[in-house]
């Protein structure tokens, strides 16, 4: 975390020689009075006041910084081509040529991505409140994930129905086995329910009797 | 590839100045070791192993394009 003191004729003053300085907007700061500074009568007995100025982390920042650092050091063509914040959710949209390596099967190499960057965003971050999720998708990637794990919940869960016998379906990550369940909630003929330890937890279809 | 694992621990870790990474290169495969301070252990492994999971994920994506085999190793 990059800070600074500054000192100065009043507290404004000090506070926005260190701005200067550090190259900053005011906002992107907390700003800590460390004296008040007095003018003192005729000159005499004035004293200095003094600031310290903290730039805030900006975990939005840093993940774009790491994120685009990694696809540089990754060698591959993929570009970040937009960069949406909302309520705390930042999500970047990838773009390239090596895209399908990034993504990588099922997703899982994105979803790691999404992990780490996750984790260093916030890493500064000790207050729960202003912690960030970050969401890395490319090409649309996230929605025709969605889109086929809820093919996939209707078809296994007519096979249950039919075969009359539990399916058992491929380890996955807890987002996804929530899109399978959210899918079957309201299915009149299975139940789903979810076994197993991470990361190797699966989602069970079960007919009901 | 051994640049990216040093940033990406680097990233992770309170102690970056600590962290090291060698790399040991075969004919079809590369080892890559890395070594962070005791106290950072957990942020390089994380619950389950998530966190290690990750790293080898990404540094193996990385690894397609030169048709290597990588394997990552976290060390003390």
């Amino acid at each position: 975390m990059r800070e600074l003191e500054q000192t100065g004729k009043t507290v404004e003053e000090a506070t926005e020689k260190a701005i200067l300085e550090l190259g900053v907007n005011e906002d992107e700061v907390d700003i800590e009075i460390l004296e008040e500074g007095s003018r003192g009568i005729f000159g005499l007995g004035a004293k200095q006041a003094r600031v310290k100025v903290v730039v805030k982390s900006n975990p939005s920042a840093v993940a774009e910084k790491v994120l685009s650092d990694i696809l540089t050091s990754m060698n591959l063509d993929v570009k970040i081509i937009d960069k949406k914040e909302e309520n705390n959710i930042v999500r970047f949209c990838l773009s390239g040529d090596s895209l399908g390596i990034l993504i990588g099967r099922h997703g899982r190499t994105l979803d790691s991505l999404q992990l780490l960057l996750n984790i260093i965003a916030n890493k500064e971050n000790k207050d729960k409140k202003e912690r960030i999720r970050i969401v890395v998708d490319g090409e649309g990637y996230r929605e025709r994930r969605e889109q086929t794990l809820q093919g996939l919940a209707e078809k296994m869960a007519r096979k249950a129905y039919e075969t009359k016998k539990n399916i058992v379906l491929e380890p996955m990550l807890p987002y996804e086995r929530r899109i399978i369940h959210t899918v079957l909630q309201d299915n009149p003929y299975v139940n789903t329910y979810s076994q197993g330890d991470e990361p190797v937890r699966r989602v069970v279809i079960s007919p009901r009797k | 590839m051994k640049q990216l694992l040093e940033m990406l621990a680097k990233s992770l870790v309170d102690h970056p100045e600590a962290v090291e990474v060698s790399q040991v290169e075969g004919e079809r495969s590369i080892i890559l070791e890395v070594k962070v301070a005791p106290d950072d252990m957990g942020k390089v492994i994380g619950k389950q192993g998530r966190i290690a999971q990750a790293l080898r994920t990404i540094v193996k994506a990385a690894a397609v394009k030169e048709g290597k085999k990588v394997m990552v190793e976290i060390i003390q």
